[in-house]
Parts: C-alpha cells; structure tokens; sequence
C-alpha cells in the first residue's frame, strides 16, 4: 500500500496531492503539466516536497512534520525514466548489474538471468547504449530498475519517445511484469489506452491535485471526470470476462453484468478478466429493443445522466446498464427521441468496434 | 654529413629530461586539485565563488614575470610559506626543480580547470539522478559514473596543462632563476643559447627538440581520445 499526501511549490506551479494506492498497477493520468512527474520524483525522492507525507508498506520515505526525508538511494524505489537514461560508458550488461551490484545478495528479489529473459535481453548483454533502439533502451532500462530489486517501481511515460510498432513491443511486457513480479507499479501516462490496458487502479491529475482516485472502469464511467479523461476518446471501462472464447462466426464472448458482448475473436481462455473500453461514439441508442438490424451487442438500461456541451452538435448519455455505458448522440436525435434521465433505452453497441486496443488484461488481480 | 652530429648533446638530454619531469610533475600534482576545483566552480554555489573564479584565472591574465615573482615573495626561502616549510619539513623549493614545477602547474592550473570544468557542465546530471535511484551514494556515483563522463575533458586538461608547462618560461625564470641541470628547462636552455654570440645553432636544435616532444604529446593525446571514444564515454 502506498499513502501519498504531498505539497511542493514550483515557481507558479502548486502541487498538492494526495491519494492512496494499493493495485498491482497503478496509473498516474493527466495531461502535461498536471505534476505526474513531480509526484514520482517525489516518490522517488529525487526531490523533496515542501510538506506531507510519503509511506510504502507502512515504511515512513517522507514525513514533514517528524522531519524524516529517506534518501533516494535508500528508498528502493525503482525508477523508468521517459527517456531511458541509460549510463552511456556502459554496456548493456554494466547498465543492468549498476543497481544489482549494490544490493545484498541475499536482498535480491531476481534473478540476473531471469529477468534477461523476461524482457528478452540475451542479444544485447554486449552492446553499448548509443546502439541500441529505443524500444531495446527501455527494455533495458526495466532491468535495470528491477535488478536493483525496489520495492515499488515507478514508470514515467516509458513509451511516450516510442513509435506506435516500438509501444506493441514493450506493451506486453509491462503486462508480463505487473502479472509475474510481486511488484507494486506506477506508470505515469497520458495515453488512456495504455491505462485501460495496463492498470486497475488510477489517480486522476490535474492542475498539480488529485481530482479523483479509484478503479479504473468507475473513474471512466463518471460523466463529471470526462474534461479531463478527455472528449474525443470518451467512453466507458467495463469489466468483463470470456464465458465463451469460441462463439461461432470468428467471435468471442464476453460477459459482463448479466450481458453478453460479442466481439471479434480473442485467443484466451474462458475465464480470463478483461477490461473493456467501449468508446461513446460506437454506442448507438433505441427507444424499442430494434429487431432487423446487424449489431450483436444490445443493452437495455435507463439514461442515468445527460451531458451536453455548450451548443456543439453532440450530446453525451450515460445509460446504466447494470454498469455505466456511454453513448455520443448528435442533438437532434436526443429532442426527437425525448431522452431524458430515468427513461428506459436500449444500448448498442458494434462488435467490430472492438479491437485489441480497446482490451486490458485483469490477469488475476486482487479485485 | 656526420649522423652523430644528429644524436642530442649530454646538454640537451639534461634540459629536456628536466623539462619532461618539472612538466609530469607539475600535472600530475595538479591534476586532483584541478578536479576538485573544477568540480566546486562547475556545480557548487557559494558567496565568494566570483572571487575564487578570479584567483584561479588568475595567472592566464597576469604576466607570467608577476606570478613568478609572488611565487618568489610566498615560497622563497624567507617567504611566508616557503620558511616554514624549510623550518618544519626541511623543505626548500626555490631555485630548485620542485620550484619550477610550481610555477608550471600554476601557470598551466587555468587551462586545465577550463577544460575540466567544461565537461563537467557537459555532464547530464539525470543520469546521476538515476544513479540515486539504483542505490548509489555520492561518491561512489563520481567514481562511476561522473569521473569516466568527463574523462575525455580531463584528457583534454591534462595535455593543455602539459603543453604549457613544457612552455613556461617567465614564471619559471623569475622564481628559480636558470640553473643549469636544475631548472633550465629546455625553453630556458633556449633562451640562454640566443643571449651566447654565435649559439644560432644549437638554439635550433633545442627548437628542434621542443617540436619534437610537442608532436610527441599531441599525438599521444590524439591515440588516448580515440581509446576514451572507443569506450563509449561521451559520444
């Protein structure tokens, strides 16, 4: 568990933060400037906040008041940096043994070897840092960070600097990690893809403060957060699992809340916990259960709430459907079909509106 | 022509082996000095920095006869410092080698904190950041990860500091005076064949000689550069 309640001035930037972590991964979301990196450096004690508090597994890093402040070096905070920053006079071998070397054997939580296979390091070992990728720097800089064996490792946008092919590279691995180390992450971002893909609990920033903290699929589906989880990529997070991996036709199954969403083949057993980000502008809304149509996936639920922007063209619903839906709408179908909050309306939803990046694993997180 | 006559005098080997240990001295004893001193100019901040600045600048801008001379005045044998150290340690630079490596190192220090100083502003100080992260201390984090950073300026402060070492002359001159087999260097020895009536000549083989040992450390410089470079400190 980790208790953060922080503030630090910087020139005009105030940042006042406060949340309680306690997920296998936990993401830090906001725009630039919201203080991500501010609340990382603090918690990795890179700098020093101006007052509060800081503790990990009831292990006081930072208390203003009893004037502890644990140096960076003692804290065992691993840290990713955006940029690598791998030391440059190194090999890649030197650059992944620095923090290693400097932990007690018998302090060590991995393998040298393990985790050069986890993040598939074997070709590189010899290689200096001016030759590599940017996807290999990163890898490499994940083994570096967890051969100093931390106890909690922070991760600052490592794919921000990447191209689209180089994030579905280390993508998977970040999900291998947070699935086969027993290691609390937070993994700073402002992409709500990686989020929903990679964490089950977020913090929301915002102006240097924390505007809301929580699971992942409840902060999506709150209309009020939606400024800041961001307009075009609106939309709901449910939880699903596959009831059925082979549903005919090419399609899964999934099931969520008594309902079966259908959606193009996934290669996963039935069980397995997804997280599924249904975007508002696939959503579609009907006042009767519509019969003759092509979409699998119908919904009925009640408008829970309305949201409509100064005088743009679209309006956004909030239907419940046993969880949060939402749906983009224009104007006029919202007066033509009489919408209003508590009216019963069928959702739908298309199948082929779901892809992979839409998916996030909930491997066998503690829920 | 006579080969032989090629083949450097007992006199000339005399001045330049003297100038080559008065020069190796000068930067080798000045080298951690000129680290720290680089360090404290490039990353600390302190009232009277300016000052020191200045004080270290000092002899770049001074003529070399004035610092020879406040040498002579600090160090001599009824100087400040120079009495006690003959009092205490039975110690006596003036008009001796040992004295004309002190002026080189001090007339070569600027040059060589510039150098250094340089490249450790050169020194991306996030990478010490991470440092931090993985658990190392501050001295252990200069020793592996600053120090080999900044060794190509350290080189670079090491073979300027040589060169005008090798060079000194007024400084040198003043202090300890121009003895032969104690401190005429080869720049002195040089000087001494153009003030004899018809030295032309062997003042040309000591400018021979000073050409020679110039190229000599150029080209070593050059060779430990590409060694660093290969190494893969700073690209």
């Amino acid at each position: 568990m980790l208790e953060v309640a922080i503030e630090k001035r910087l020139g005009d930037f105030r940042l006042d933060a406060a949340f309680t972590a306690g997920g296998r991964l936990t993401a830090l979301f906001g725009r630039s400037g919201s203080g991500k990196t501010s609340v990382v450096n603090a918690l990795a004690g890179l700098s020093r906040p101006d007052a509060g508090r800081i503790a990990l597994d009831g292990r006081v890093l930072f208390d203003s008041v009893a004037g502890v402040h644990v140096p960076a070096r003692r804290r065992r905070v691993g840290y990713v940096f955006q940029d690598a920053r791998l030391f440059p006079h190194l090999t890649v071998r030197g650059n992944l043994a620095y923090g290693m070397k400097l932990v007690p054997p018998a302090e060590r939580r991995l393998d040298f070897d393990a985790v050069v296979d986890l993040l598939g390091l074997g070709a590189l070992l010899g290689r200096h840092p001016r030759t590599l990728s940017g996807g290999e720097a990163q890898r490499v800089a994940i083994g570096r960070a967890l051969l100093a064996s931390p106890r909690l490792l922070l991760m600052d946008e490592p794919l921000a600097s990447l191209d689209a092919p180089r994030k579905q590279e280390i993508l998977p691995l970040i999900e291998r990690l947070r699935d086969q180390v027993e290691m609390p992450i937070v993994y700073v971002s402002h992409s709500l893809d990686e989020v929903i893909r990679l964490a089950d609990t977020m913090v929301l920033l915002s102006d240097g403060a924390v505007v809301a903290s929580g699971g992942v699929e409840e902060l999506m589906s709150r209309l009020d957060l939606r400024p800041l989880t961001g307009r075009y990529e609106a939309g709901a997070v449910i939880g699903a699992t596959v009831a059925e991996p082979d549903a005919g036709y090419g399609l899964t199954r999934l099931a969520f809340h008594g309902h079966s969403l259908h959606v193009p083949r996934l290669d996963l057993p039935a069980g397995t916990g997804l997280r599924v980000r249904i975007r508002a502008r696939d959503v579609a809304l009907s006042l009767q259960a519509p019969t003759g149509i092509s979409i699998l996936n119908v919904f009925p639920g009640t408008v829970a709430a309305i949201e409509a922007a100064e005088d743009g063209p679209q309006v956004d619903v909030l239907v419940d459907v046993g969880t949060p839906l939402v749906a983009r709408i224009t104007r006029r179908s919202l007066t033509e079909l009489g919408l209003a909050v508590g009216r019963p309306v069928h959702a739908l939803v298309k199948a082929v509106a779901i892809d992979r990046h839409n998916l996030g694993w909930r491997g066998t997180a503690r829920r | 022509m006579d080969l032989a006559a090629l083949a450097p005098t007992p006199l000339e080997m005399e001045a330049l082996g003297l100038s080559l240990r008065v020069s190796l001295w000068a930067v080798a004893g000045s080298l951690p000095v000129g680290i720290l001193t680089a360090l404290v100019l490039a990353r600390r901040r302190f009232p009277g920095k300016t000052l020191v600045n200045g004080l270290v600048h000092l002899p770049l801008i001074l003529p070399p006869v004035v610092v020879g001379y406040l040498l002579l005045v600090l160090l001599g044998r009824r100087g400040v410092v120079g009495a006690w150290l003959h009092d205490w340690f039975g110690v006596t630079v003036a008009f001796t080698w040992k004295g004309a490596a002190i002026a080189a190192a001090v007339m070569a220090f600027p040059l060589m904190v510039r150098a250094i100083r340089l490249s450790i502003e050169g020194v991306d100080r996030r990478l010490e950041d991470a440092a931090r992260t993985l658990g190392a201390g501050p001295l252990r984090i200069f020793a592996t990860v600053t120090l080999p950073l900044i060794l190509p300026g350290i080189l670079t402060g090491t073979i300027l500091a040589f060169a005008r070492s090798v060079g000194e002359f007024g400084a040198t001159i003043t202090f300890v005076s121009n003895i032969p087999g104690e401190t005429r260097t080869l720049p002195l020895a040089l000087f001494t064949q153009t003030q004899v009536p018809g030295g032309e000549a062997a003042a040309l083989r000591l400018v021979v000689i000073s050409v020679v040992l110039a190229m000599a450390a150029v080209v070593l410089s050059e060779v430990l550069a590409r060694r660093v470079a290969r190494h893969g400190a700073d690209p």
